[in-house]
């Protein structure tokens, strides 16, 4: 999915002293495993796009490349499987973003309904552009195309939290409300996926 | 008021819930299904009722059922298209948040027509709040017996999954969707083999959206025939519209195909008329990749008719005055929207969502996005306007998947019906403010 400008490189490049050790927790790794095995043996590849958000989930909101590569052992799948994924899928996030990353619809029906101006108040409020995070690493703009709020238009999401038919006193308290998380938001949680 | 199947208990208190769903009459389908019916029995039933594609195509569901390759000792799946992403379209989202079990149901009774032992549902990855609510309802009929080894002591097995998707528009078209479930870029492959020959794993399969899986629940429960009963020729049954844009009542509604459109806008049943009682301009009526009809072609067709909500009703007059059903995404636009503007967005989501695969569309789109973005910024000229008719001329029937034609239809039918937007625009952008505001917004 190209954008217009030229990007050098999708990947954010990290050294290597700045690699900590990767590894998912307990109940993250047993969940894998789970979701394996919902796939027919020699079909672990299946697993890979679900692990990935649960990867995002568990290491800060994005990507990089070792943790990256860590999925890849852990579905013993070639490194090069999981990148061309993950660069693939507009969820995947290849450089940090901030702990609250707000996705704004801005397609048709929710730009019917006044998404321009849900975006420009957060520019302004944040004092970001689209696509970009403040500096204190609190939040991250993106806006994202349809994500089948069109009746209760206009609309966010911040993780797995959907917010619609806002206005900018509610844009106003959501933004409140984050500027004080402590955890990245997170698409999906514990509770996600059944447990047998 | 019109009858209702998928939504008909959608109002029953606690209908979420495992419970409500047994007691309103849920999981007869499945009950009758494989306790009285063979597989093929069912099969003749939905094509009796002659149910059609509901993710937006329309092919007859019956007929990509009989499709489907059975040779001894491969499985065969059935998955589901959960994917939904055509903009303007929110119904499925709206069915398995509301009535989650009516697609388990719909999914078990499926699985069993078509002989499949494992069966998934393919969700968008933005729906993830919709992944918590199938899969407690699976856990539920695992714990009561409808799904698992041996359901009602038939020797039937099935198990069914829930499959996260990460964002990609491209996901629902079958065999990207198919990829995807595989664990690989959402790219969509060269046809034939279709998937009932060669789909996911290399296995049949067939592939079909929430509405219509749903709607096979009370196929199977009334019949075929009942199902036929309702509807207008070959456009049987219900169909889930999501209306949104400048309506005073936007949401989804579930309609007797038939009805016409401007009962459907105007009527307090459905739309309840245009916002802030201003007139209506135009209407994407099937998802954004359907052709943007004006008021007039919209609520009439060429001939002086009242237009119908149907397959047939939408597409009279072909696409020089007619449109689509397609996935039934509704989007209505009053006199002061502006058409080049709307289109920009239309344009920017398909260049962002080509998979890049066939030059057309990767390159196209990309083009289309551009010139767009040159004339709403007030650098356009007469030459951009035909030139983007160029492009998506180039673009149509040239590509591997319908993505390209999508992307290709919106732009046609903008310049076909409203071409002098585009050129005032092009001769005096400054006078075009954009107009859309926040309705109910308090500051500002």
């Amino acid at each position: 999915m190209g954008k217009i400008k030229i990007q050098h490189s999708k990947f954010k490049i990290i050294k290597m002293s700045e690699v900590k050790k990767i590894e998912f927790s307990p109940e993250a790794f047993e969940l894998v495993q789970r979701l394996i095995r919902r796939y027919p043996e020699g079909n672990q590849k299946s697993a890979l796009i679900p692990t990935l958000h649960l990867a995002q989930a568990e290491f800060d909101g994005w990507l990089s490349a070792p943790v990256m590569d860590y999925v890849a052992s852990l579905l013993q799948i070639q490194a090069i499987e999981v990148y061309e994924v993950a660069s693939f899928y507009s969820m995947f996030n290849l450089k940090p973003v901030g702990k609250c990353l707000i996705e704004v619809c801005r397609t048709s029906s929710c730009w019917l309904r006044g998404a321009n101006e849900v975006v420009a108040h957060i520019e302004k409020k944040l004092n970001i552009k689209d696509g970009e995070t403040t500096p204190d690493g609190k939040f991250t703009l993106k806006t994202v195309e349809c994500l089948g709020s069109c009746g209760t238009a206009p609309m966010l999401q911040i993780g797995k939290q959907y917010h619609e038919n806002l206005t900018l006193d509610k844009v106003e308290n959501l933004i409140n409300d984050w500027s004080q998380a402590t955890e990245h938001s997170k698409y999906l949680d514990n509770s996600t996926f059944r447990k047998n | 008021m019109g009858r209702k199947i998928l939504l008909k208990h959608i109002n029953e208190p606690g209908i979420q819930g495992y419970e409500t769903y047994r007691r309103i009459g849920g999981y007869a389908s499945v009950e009758k299904a494989v306790k009285t019916m063979t597989p093929d029995a069912i099969v003749e039933e939905v094509k009796k009722s002659g149910l059609r594609g509901r993710g937006g195509a329309g092919f007859p569901t019956g007929m990509k059922w009989s499709f489907l390759a059975k040779p001894e000792g491969v499985n065969r799946y059935l998955v589901c298209n959960a994917d939904e992403s055509e903009p303007g379209t929110f119904k499925d989202r709206y069915l398995m948040e509301k009535i989650p079990h009516l697609l388990i149901e719909g999914m078990i009774t499926s699985s069993f027509a078509l002989g499949a032992h494992t069966s998934y549902i393919y969700i968008r990855g933005e729906y993830f709040y919709i992944v918590n609510i199938l899969e407690k309802a699976i856990e539920e009929a695992y714990a009561n017996g409808w799904l698992g080894k041996n359901i009602l002591g038939t020797g039937y097995d099935l198990d069914l999954y829930v499959h996260v998707g990460a964002g990609a528009y491209i996901c629902g078209e079958e065999t990207a969707l198919l990829e995807s479930l595989e664990g690989k870029r959402g790219n969509p492959r060269i046809k034939p083999p279709f998937p009932a020959i060669k789909g996911l794993w290399g296995c049949p399969t067939v592939v079909n959206n929430v509405e219509t899986i749903a709607s096979v629940v009370s196929i199977v429960n009334d019949g075929g025939d009942a199902y036929a009963a309702l509807g207008i020729g070959r456009s049987t049954g219900t169909k889930l519209i999501s209306a949104s844009g400048h309506i005073n009542k936007p949401g989804v509604y579930e309609i007797e195909m038939g009805i016409t459109v401007e009962d459907f806008i105007y009527s307090d049943e459905y739309c309840g008329g245009i916002l802030n009682g201003k007139k209506l301009k135009a209407v994407v009526a099937g998802g954004s990749s359907v052709p943007i009809l004006p008021a007039e072609l919209i609520l009439k067709t060429a001939n002086g008719e009242k237009r119908l909500m149907s397959y047939e009703g939408l597409s009279d007059g072909g696409f020089a005055t007619g449109t689509m059903l397609g996935s039934g995404g509704f989007i209505v636009m009053d006199e002061t929207t502006n058409i080049v503007q709307n289109l920009y967005t239309f344009a920017r989501f398909y260049h962002h969502e080509s998979c890049g695969q066939c030059s057309p569309c990767r390159e196209g789109t990309a083009w289309m996005e551009k010139i767009m973005h040159k004339i709403l910024h007030g650098h356009g000229t007469l030459a951009d306007v035909d030139l983007l008719w160029e492009i998506q001329s180039k673009i149509e029937g040239n590509t591997i998947c319908p993505l390209g034609d999508a992307a290709a239809w919106p732009v046609a039918s903008a310049i076909r019906h409203f071409r002098s937007e585009f050129e005032e625009y092009v001769k005096n952008p400054e006078s075009i403010k954009e107009v859309n505001h926040l309705y109910n917004t308090q500051l500002a």
